[in-house]
């Protein structure tokens, strides 16, 4: 077949990428625009089956049909509260396809190249490779953190700045070597030390800001896909690389904008240093039992409920939503409150309390709800803890000083369920809970709105 | 086990009961038992029987009550006939205005026992829930406007009919207190345009909050005492609101008068003449009647009729008269002031005098009059902090003019040098590489303007979207099975694999989550 037909496809892929990605602004039209991205890849991949280059097709079909039947295993199978780590090990493959790729290019490199052009086939074979091993590794220890099995609290390294600067020096002059020929143990070298930096990057990172690390990675992912565009020259992979880095990066910093937080820092790993000793808290927390809060729930007439990790963790997902069903059922208004980071992934908590069958359009933005606290008669938290920290407002040396936080404190009244008396996964002690309007209503998430429910008869 | 007892009322047209069932079982949780005396509750409409089913002793008599019970909760003060039956060690709960009742204060203290008075619970928010002068200034406020209405010959919500048409009720509030407050809802709900004003200007958003305009009186004094109350003001300021009310007399239907200042007689704000100039058949409820009144006509009790045909109503025993609903609030108030008398709920009194609302409240203890108590350690409300002098208009446009420009100068600055970048690269580099350089711009720009849209609800669908979208690395490694070196093969061989893993998972989460997205 004709490149000119190839090219005319691409074409029509790359549209209906566009529009997949520009349907997600709201549900209706995502459902559609997803469509659109699966006819896009079918499109992609069939007009480059009948590229020249193209061959051993009995193969190729044997794999992309375990490939495929994998993927639907593994998509069929995972828990909506296993999403985040589910997106993070999906990344690490694009990171590992591209490295492959890369050394492919090195192994046999396109025909024909000479001086400049040469020269700039060889950089761009380090940068795909090197992109796409520290994709492979962060994304590989962000599963571990997100899936629970790697101590989610930063690693702090002595002098990590120093190490990673001087791995990315040793990287550029392997580069440098590789560029001149000195053979294919460069780039293999290379790509170890990037497989390093990635792993080091990501482990340096608390698990608060999963999130961006995530959304950060998924950017990553896309600009590998870019770099190898620029070394096969195709300009599909250029056009959809640079889409999902250029969305992958705006979403980090639309994360980072919510967490008050400079993007740079995050990506460097570890909090910034605390300037002053944290305001001491006066007050005591006060515990409280599922009878209070049915009864205080009985007599309210709005209702907000925040959730947080915690309600991920617990599974509680369903128990709030037939808590919510019955409070509304009772003519109460009912409202949830979502932080733009509460959870482990950018959206994180909608999803969730989507599979539950909670109607999207009583989910609220932070902005969209911050200034109905005052007029709101109960307020109940639920595993959610350094999103509701008033020392955010009030504490200029804390460290989440500045972050914009959900008001509840001002609610007539505060429910917070919540494990223990701990803090939250940025360790800072929570002045909310010594208000006095807020109940400490103490136990997993999921037993304490089960047995509310029962009071509620 | 501690005896909370409730008397009959002895005071004439007092309806209201300290105890109700709903209360009594409350108590009982806290390790009291209860007893009333027969008949306690009939004026409120509760029945012996009722609390009987409650778990409450019935008594016969009020001197078997007052024998029985270690602590009597009732409404109005004790009685003379009342004092001679407390006895040692006994804690009585009342409403007591103990600046005014000496006599009742020493009786106490010579019978060696407590007295707590409901009216002293300092105004602080954790004493909120047994502040029973709020409770009661509620139901007054709402009844105050139920009378008006009564009285007053016309609908309070405008209306055109076929029959023509009626012009709304226009209702003046004088003092916005939790009385006046509760005045202005009710009127506002019977479709009423209501005015109000109080000498505190902080209350103005109050009022504008229960959908009332604030009368503004431009004078550079505020009117605000301790504890959330008004204080006596200047003659020149009394003058000026004097003619604020002047003025809207002629105007308004009905005026609810409700200003009172701690301790001193009620001030006279609504004055022969407003009363003269307002519309025959118009309505003046005085709240402020028990202390003379606002209002100059206002008799105490009575409701009478000026001769130009205006009512002025002077009752003080609105609480009383909705005896079912102030008994309902009242026992709460006591229950509450009970729960945080028993600390450890065993039915045991703690008289805490460290406790700044159990301080405020009791006038005798130990044989010794308490009253006045110190101020409470914790200020009643927050003095607003002063504001900063707000931005001029012209202040404002100034610096959004600066901050435009300095986002301008930055984006020229980063679009040069942007430019300048492509052109040193295009100097050296070859023209294919170029026009890969030209798509790779285009697209981040797209993705860019693309992204900002999508809502943050769809946040975890759109990465999982673009996860499987980068899975496009497929078609590199498709390119290059091809090969005829075996390394490369098997390695774009798994490329292929791992990709397509990535795309149909990615493809298939994404369904599943957008699926689970509805619409109530």
């Amino acid at each position: 077949m004709s490149s000119g037909f190839i090219t005319a496809v691409y074409v029509a892929a790359s549209i209906l990428f566009i529009l997949s990605l520009g349907g997600m602004s709201n549900q209706e039209s995502a459902k559609r625009s997803v469509w659109y991205g699966i006819v896009g890849m079918g499109l992609a991949v069939f007009a480059t089956l009948f590229s020249a280059e193209v061959g051993n097709y009995w193969l190729i079909i044997l794999v992309i049909a375990i490939g495929a039947t994998l993927g639907s295993i593994v998509a069929r199978r995972v828990e909506m509260t296993g999403m985040p780590q589910l997106v993070a090990a999906l990344h690490s493959f694009v990171g590992l396809a591209a490295v492959f790729i890369g050394i492919n290019s090195a192994v046999v490199p396109p025909e024909g190249l000479s001086g400049a052009e040469q020269a700039i086939h060889e950089w761009e074979v380090v940068l795909g490779v090197f992109i796409g091993a520290i994709t492979f590794t962060g994304s590989i220890i962000a599963y571990g953190k997100l899936a629970g099995s790697i101590d989610g609290k930063p690693l702090i390294l002595p002098a990590r700045h120093w190490m990673n600067l001087a791995a990315v020096i040793l990287c550029l002059l392997l580069g440098f070597a590789f560029a001149a020929h000195w053979g294919i143990w460069t780039l293999i070298l290379l790509t170890l030390i990037a497989f390093a930096i990635g792993a080091h990057l990501v482990m340096g990172i608390g698990g608060a800001d999963m999130p961006v690390v995530v959304s950060m990675l998924n950017s990553y992912s896309g600009w590998a896909a870019a770099a190898t565009g620029f070394l096969l020259g195709n300009d599909l992979l250029i056009v959809v690389g640079a889409l999902v880095g250029s969305s992958g990066a705006i979403l980090s910093y639309i994360m980072c904008r919510a967490m008050n937080r400079n993007f740079i820092s995050v990506i460097l790993g570890g909090f910034g240093g605390q300037t002053g000793p944290a305001m001491e808290i006066e007050g005591e927390m006060m515990a409280t039992e599922a009878d209070a809060v049915a009864a205080a729930l009985d007599a309210a007439s709005s209702v907000v409920i925040v959730p947080g990790y915690g309600m991920a963790v617990a599974q509680a997902q369903g128990s709030i939503s037939e808590l919510t069903r019955r409070l509304r059922a009772a003519g109460k208004s009912v409202r949830f409150a979502i932080h733009p980071v509460a959870g482990r992934l950018p959206g994180h908590m909608n999803v969730l309390l989507a599979e539950a069958k909670v109607p999207y359009d009583i989910v609220l933005e932070m902005d969209e709800i911050n200034d109905d606290f005052p007029e709101t008669d109960v307020v109940m938290v639920v595993g959610s803890n350094d999103i509701v920290n008033p020392a955010a407002q009030e504490d200029p040396n804390s460290p989440i000083a500045g972050m914009p936080v959900l008001e509840v404190w001002k609610a007539k009244q505060v429910f917070v369920s919540k494990r223990g008396a701990g803090t939250g996964y940025s360790g800072v002690e929570n002045p909310l809970f010594f208000k006095e309007n807020t109940r400490m209503f103490y136990g997993d998430a999921k037993a304490s709105v089960d047995t509310l429910l029962q009071k509620m008869g | 086990m501690l005896i909370i007892g409730t008397p009959k009322e002895v005071a004439k047209n007092e309806n209201r009961v300290a105890m109700t069932p709903q209360s009594a079982t409350d108590l009982q949780k806290l390790g009291f038992a209860c007893i009333v005396q027969s008949g306690a509750g009939a004026a409120a409409r509760i029945s012996d029987a009722d609390y009987r089913d409650a778990g409450v002793t019935v008594v016969r008599s009020a001197a078997e009550l007052w024998k029985q019970a270690d602590v009597i909760a009732k409404v109005q003060a004790p009685s003379t006939a009342e004092t001679k039956k407390m006895k040692k060690d006994q804690t009585v709960i009342s409403f007591v205005n103990p600046a005014e009742n000496k006599k009742l204060l020493d009786a106490a203290k010579n019978a060696g026992s407590s007295l707590i008075a409901m009216d002293m619970v300092p105004r602080i928010s954790r004493a909120q829930k047994m502040d029973a002068l709020s409770s009661m200034a509620n139901i007054a406020g709402y009844r105050s406007v139920i009378e008006a209405g009564n009285s007053f010959g016309r609908f309070f919500t405008g209306q055109i009919t076929a029959a023509g048409k009626v012009p709304p009720a226009k209702v003046l509030v004088i003092g916005a207190g939790v009385a006046g407050l509760a005045a202005i809802g009710t009127a506002q709900s019977l479709g009423a345009i209501v005015r109000a004003f109080d000498v505190r200007p902080e209350v103005a958003e109050q009022i504008e909050s229960m959908g009332a305009e604030f009368l503004f009186l431009d004078f550079d004094e505020s009117g605000s005492g301790d504890g959330g109350y008004a204080a006596p003001s200047s003659p020149e300021f009394r003058e000026k609101q004097l003619a604020l009310f002047r003025e809207q007399a002629p105007d308004v239907d009905i005026v609810i008068t409700t200003a009172l200042i701690p301790g001193r007689d009620a001030p006279k704000l609504w004055l022969k003449d407003m009363v003269e100039a307002m519309k025959p058949g118009s309505v003046v409820v005085d709240l402020a009647a028990e202390r003379g009144g606002n209002c100059d006509f206002t008799v105490k009790d009575e409701k009478i009729e000026t001769k130009n045909g205006v009512t002025v109503i002077g009752y003080t025993d609105f609480p009383s008269q909705m005896a079912t609903q102030s008994s309902n609030l009242y026992a709460t108030n006591i229950r509450h002031m009970l729960s945080d008398l028993t600390p450890q709920k065993d039915g045991v009194i703690v008289h805490d005098m460290e406790d700044d609302v159990i301080r405020g409240a009791t006038v005798v203890h130990k044989k010794k009059i308490t009253f006045p108590p110190p101020p409470p350690k914790i200020q009643a409300i927050a003095k607003a902090a002063p504001k900063a002098p707000e931005p001029t208009p012209e202040e404002i446009a100034a610096q959004e003019l600066a901050a435009q420009r300095q986002a301008g100068i930055r984006e020229i600055s980063m679009l040069a040098g942007g430019t300048l970048l492509l052109m040193l690269i295009g100097a050296y580099a070859p023209a294919s590489f170029m026009q890969h350089v030209i798509v790779f711009a285009l697209a981040c720009f797209v993705g860019f303007q693309v992204i900002w849209n999508v809502s943050h609800a769809l946040h975890t669908p759109l990465m999982a979207v673009t996860n499987a979208i980068s899975g496009i690395i497929i078609v590199g490694a498709l390119l290059q099975v091809g090969s005829s070196n075996w390394l490369v093969v098997i390695l774009a061989a798994i490329s292929v694999l791992i990709a397509t893993i990535n795309i149909v998972g990615g493809f298939m989460v994404t369904r599943r989550m957008l699926a689970m997205f509805q619409k109530s």
